[in-house]
């Protein structure tokens, strides 16, 4: 198997944002070239690895019980005072998957539906010509090779560099990203719930978080806003929060890693789209990108198959990506990212009062629209501007 | 110039995504830094979650 000198699609990294990307692509016939620099697709993690039930199952007829490691039924949030907040419906609202399992098997997908996989090859630069994105460089087991594409496709995480190399600006400032440290601890008490701690001493603009993985096991990790970070580290915070509340507990394993909680960057160039992490995709008050990687990959590998059809890879045709991802996704990002703006300014004293005023109720809708309309429902403080993204429409 | 420690260093590439000047790249399982783009705005030391970026001694002379 070796790599063919030219593609319709070459697909930069092989995440659920770029994985899909090559699926989509390749079922709709075109001739797609999927390359991850690591060795092995899905490992290490950068992840908690929560996704909503409904989000998720969107995007696949059947859901493969290995790709889940857990199902959850609610989540708990911990104000700085110790408040709880709970949502729960009684029946599993989200899944804490085995990313590990199910990115490769995405991976799979994408090679089962045509596209060419190769790991253990990083692209090193983009190919112009007349202004045109035209391929990419990258080196493969230490040889050097250049491949020409019509589309090529930036699914390179939060590290994306394909952006850059066409002349978008996709530099996240340190108060648009949280830097993130997690624990997969073994041999505690779980709940299948997720856990959300919040507190400028337990996590400065951010929060702690416990997913359950199983039945002794969880993901406990931090997220803590750049601009926020001084000599006490992520790390730091984080190793305070596991020695008090999981002393008992064993780590078996290290995980690092930066969120964007950004607004998106731009998306395409001639020749050109970003989808995921590389085009800033994460929601900026829950972290998760998972989904909306997944979700930018598709309409990324629809709108390739369209502008190769109608043979036009210039901005102008590629602009449709945008259009598409504006909807759903940007409206999202625009949301959350105002709410960010709103929490990261907020005292403990004022989550306090937030949880205090609604910790007698329990939020059936789960999500972080549910959270804020009963939110706004009892606390008028809430600034207006902010409290009409939410209105019911 | 900017010194990863590589036995604290978890290559997860938020450093990557901070520096304004591209000089950081994430190879495979090791961070790589262009000690000739960095415009030494130290983005990167301060966002590493474990603080295995390190201003090291010969700039700071
Ligand atoms: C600590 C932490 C916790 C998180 N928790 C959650 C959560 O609970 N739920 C959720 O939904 N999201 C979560 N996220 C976010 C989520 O992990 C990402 O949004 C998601 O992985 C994005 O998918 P992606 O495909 O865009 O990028 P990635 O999954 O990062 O994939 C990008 C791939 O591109 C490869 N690559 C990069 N450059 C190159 C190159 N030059 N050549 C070849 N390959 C390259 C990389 O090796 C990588 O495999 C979390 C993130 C972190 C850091």
């Amino acid at each position: 198997m070796s790599l063919k000198n030219k593609y319709d699609v070459i697909v930069v990294g092989a995440g659920p944002g770029g994985s899909m990307t090559a699926k989509t692509a390749a079922e709709k016939g075109l001739n797609v070239l999927l390359i991850e620099k690591r060795q092995e697709i899905g490992s290490p993690i950068r992840c908690a690895e929560g996704v909503g039930e409904k989000s998720f199952k969107k995007f696949f007829p059947v859901i493969k019980d290995e790709w889940i490691s857990t199902k959850m039924v609610g989540v708990r949030i911990y104000s700085p005072d110790g408040t709880l907040v709970e949502m729960s419906d009684n029946r599993a609202v989200g899944y804490i998957l085995e990313r590990k399992i199910f990115d490769r098997d995405l991976a799979c997908m994408a090679a089962d539906a045509g596209a060419d996989v190769f790991t253990k090859t990083r692209a090193t630069d983009i190919i112009i010509k007349d202004n045109f994105v035209k391929g990419i460089e990258g080196i493969r087991l230490g040889e050097r090779f250049k491949v020409e594409a019509d589309i090529v496709v930036g699914a390179d995480g939060v590290e994306s560099k394909v952006g850059r190399w066409a002349g978008i600006d996709t530099t996240l400032k340190p108060k648009d990203i949280e830097s993130g440290a997690e624990y997969l601890i073994s041999g505690i008490p779980v709940e299948d719930l997720c856990e959300v701690y919040l507190g400028n001493d337990i996590a400065p603009a951010g929060y702690v978080w416990a997913f359950p993985k199983g039945k002794n096991r969880a993901n406990v990790g931090i997220g803590i806003l750049g601009s926020k970070i001084g000599e006490k580290r992520p790390f730091d915070y984080l190793n305070e929060f596991v020695k008090k509340k999981y002393k008992n507990g064993k780590i078996i394993e290290v995980i690092y890693g930066g969120i964007p909680v950004s607004r998106p960057t731009k998306t395409f160039e001639n020749g050109i789209m970003l989808v995921g992490d590389a085009a800033r995709f994460t929601d900026p008050i829950t972290g998760g990108g998972i989904t909306n990687a997944m979700e930018s990959g598709i309409y990324a590998g629809e709108v390739a198959a369209e502008c190769i059809e109608e043979e036009d890879f210039s901005e102008g045709g590629l602009k449709k990506y945008e259009k598409r991802w504006r909807s759903t996704i940007g409206e999202e990002n625009n949301r959350s990212y105002l709410l960010k703006e709103f929490f990261i300014n907020l005292p403990d004293g004022g989550l306090n009062a937030l949880a205090h005023s609604i910790n007698k109720i329990n939020i059936t809708e789960l999500s972080v629209k549910g959270l804020m309309r009963t939110l706004i429902d009892k606390n008028p403080w809430i600034p207006a501007k902010l409290a009409k993204l939410f209105k019911k429409k | 110039m900017i010194s990863v420690n590589r036995y604290k260093c978890g290559y997860c590439g938020t450093c990557v995504a901070v520096c304004p000047a591209g000089a950081i790249e994430l190879v495979e399982a090791w961070i790589e830094i262009d000690g000739e783009s960095c415009v030494e705005c130290n983005n990167c030391v301060k966002i590493c979650p474990i603080g295995a970026l390190e201003v090291s001694d010969e700039s700071k002379k």
